[in-house]
């Protein structure tokens, strides 16, 4: 993507001066601050052979929490996208009462220390809490388990979806769906062909974004998980216990497992985009 | 992000004591010491005064015992390391940042102090805790601290093993005692102060595995009389060992005052201010004095079925050891 852009601003003449230094500014601030502390990471589990690599990787626990680190933190983004499309939807189409707070409110989960967030969910869903103690006689648990997992992994990643489509919804123009309707499509059929192709973007970006803040939380998840081996362990939490057993390479071993991982994701969820924006031509 | 806190705030601390004339020294302890060493350092710099005539200043930095071990190894300038495992030491050993034979440098293998690991029930004991063995019992629900992520837990689990061990068991029976109570567990708790807060907040759980000294301060803070303290039969030697870290004093010149701040430790009035925390004090006297915080059970040091808490860390709790053993193996 970046590519794309830079080829097309080598062509076309510049409208802001000063494009080299810039670039050669952008390229060392990334290196400092993302690629330096991340090679640092790969080098350290260089201190490890092979053998003793895919050891600290593959372990039984290990695998189990990758399985619940990803398989939750997907659920959690798609849930997002679903619900924080409708908030978005809410917030740029209808204006009611209280509208400014609810959408301050969108923003609390971004600026709450992760840890508060956690205790408090916590507080709220285990069986003595407000909403667990009436769950609970219904055999609905959802603190110390997996639930309790994606339940605090959907609140931290609300705002990515709300914050990347509201933008977009709000330039989309209505006239479209009002010509739609007037052609003779139904709700659906407008909602379908007319808006979500130019939403679709934006929701992508929305849910890669929710996705991968979800695979690295730990303060959150912590408190509400109940952190049982190979049921509800995340893998921040496997990385942290090899640390207390002063296993750094195995802890990064299994940080540079998690990061290859995540970055093919993202790596895919850009291309699914860019494949999505040729074939619709939308703006993105 | 915490570490450069700790950096940063270590780097402060330097440049105040090269401004004030007083010498300052920084204590990095585990994190339910808070209490104990604020009342020991009132205690120690009025005794530095009078011997020596000195001003001193003392700086406490406080988080998990092995996350301050690593910090410590990885740049924080403390003065002397109190801890709550000998294992955090040994690596601060290992790396060189503590002399290699830091136990033999101050009395009772440079642990001043020592806890135990006991349980707390709900208030009148409802389901009859008595001993190690009632925790095996189906129906029974136990909070415990995960040995992978916190030395309270790991302490409980050599405590229960050393349990069965005494009871004439072997180590794979001993392995099947522990692994059932282990089944018992419904949450794992992170840290010390995340179990407690587990079993007395969330009201998850009918007994607490945990530190003899952590029932002071459940009692100071959730109010007496909510639970009770049951003593096993048997229970294990948790020692609190103490270091001067070689790295930071030869660079600030503080050997002797980290010296006499560790050796005052061992005096009486320190060990009573340790006794008031409900931290096993060495000197017998004082055993005897509060007898009635530190009942007279058996107590099994480490050394006796597990070499050194070392040892233990690379057979029980290690990646592939026998702690994992419980919920991989079927």
């Amino acid at each position: 993507m970046a590519l794309f852009s830079l080829a097309r601003s080598h062509k076309a003449a510049r409208v802001l001066p000063g494009f080299n230094i810039t670039l050669g500014f952008t390229l060392t601030y990334l290196s400092l601050i993302v690629l330096i502390p991340l090679s640092a990471l790969v080098f350290k589990t260089f201190t490890l052979t092979w053998p003793q690599f895919w050891e600290a990787v593959t372990g039984p626990r290990v695998m189990a929490s990758y399985k619940l680190t990803f398989g939750a933190s997907l659920i959690a983004a798609l849930v997002n996208v679903v619900f924080g499309l409708l908030v978005a939807w809410v917030l740029v189409r209808y204006n009611f009462f209280g509208k400014k707070v609810v959408d301050a409110l969108v923003d609390l989960p971004f600026a709450l220390p992760t840890a508060v967030a956690g205790i408090s969910l916590t507080a709220l869903l285990a069986g003595n809490g407000w909403v667990g103690q009436y769950l609970e006689p219904m055999g609905i648990q959802l603190a110390f388990n997996p639930n309790g997992v994606v339940i605090a992994l959907i609140f931290i990643g609300l705002p990515f979806v709300v914050r990347t489509v509201q933008p977009v919804l709000e330039d989309a123009e209505k006239e479209l769906e009002e010509a739609a309707t007037c052609l003779g499509a139904t709700r659906w059929q407008t909602f379908s062909r007319v808006i979500f192709p130019s939403i679709a973007p934006a929701l992508l970006t929305g849910f890669a974004m929710a996705f991968a803040r979800a695979i690295g939380e730990y303060g959150s998840v912590i408190f509400i998980a109940g952190n049982m081996p190979m049921v509800s362990e995340i893998t921040p939490l496997i990385i942290i216990g090899k640390l207390e057993q002063y296993d750094y390479a195995g802890a990064t071993a299994v940080a540079v497992v998690m990061l290859v991982i995540s970055f093919i994701l993202l790596l895919v969820i850009n291309a699914l985009q860019a494949w999505q924006r040729r074939h619709t031509g939308a703006p993105a | 992000m915490k570490k450069l806190l700790h950096t940063t705030l270590a780097a402060a601390l330097l440049a105040a004591s090269t401004l004030a004339s007083a010498q300052t020294l920084l204590n990095a302890s585990y994190d339910v010491a808070r209490e104990f060493y604020k009342d020991y350092n009132t205690a120690f710099v009025a005794h530095y005064k009078n011997t020596t005539g000195k001003d001193v200043k003392i700086d406490q930095a406080h988080g998990g015992s092995s996350a301050q071990a690593r910090a410590v190894n990885d740049g924080l300038d403390a003065d002397v390391v109190t801890m709550n495992t000998t294992t955090d030491i040994e690596f601060l050993a290992s790396t060189g940042v503590v002399a290699k034979d830091w136990a033999k440098k101050f009395p009772n293998n440079a642990s001043p102090t020592t806890s135990t690991m006991l349980f707390l029930t709900r208030n009148g004991n409802p389901k009859g805790i008595k001993d190690w063995d009632d925790l095996t019992k189906p129906g029974v629900q136990v909070i415990i601290v995960n040995p992978k992520t916190g030395g309270n837990g790991r302490m409980a689990y050599l405590a229960a093993w050393a349990y069965a061990r005494k009871k004439g068991m072997n180590d794979a029976g001993a392995a099947e005692f522990v692994a059932k109570i282990f089944k018992n567990v419904p949450v794992l708790a992170k840290g010390g102060r995340d179990a407690t807060t587990i079993f007395l907040q969330r009201n998850i759980g009918d007994v607490l595995v945990t530190f003899e000294s952590e029932v002071v301060s459940v009692d100071r803070e959730f109010g007496e009389g909510k639970v009770d303290a049951i003593h096993p039969s048997v229970s294990i030697i948790a020692e609190n060992p103490v270091a001067v870290v070689e790295r930071t004093v030869a660079k600030k010149g503080t050997g002797e005052l980290a010296k006499a701040y560790l050796n005052y430790l061992y005096s009486d009035e320190a060990q009573e201010i340790a006794a008031k925390h409900a931290l096993r004090p060495r000197s017998p006297a004082l055993l005897k004095k509060y007898a009635a915080t530190f009942k007279p059970i058996q107590l099994v040091p480490v050394s006796e079925y597990f070499g050194s808490l070392s040892e233990a860390q690379k057979v029980h709790f290690n990646d592939g050891g026998q702690f994992d053993k419980i919920y991989t193996v079927k």
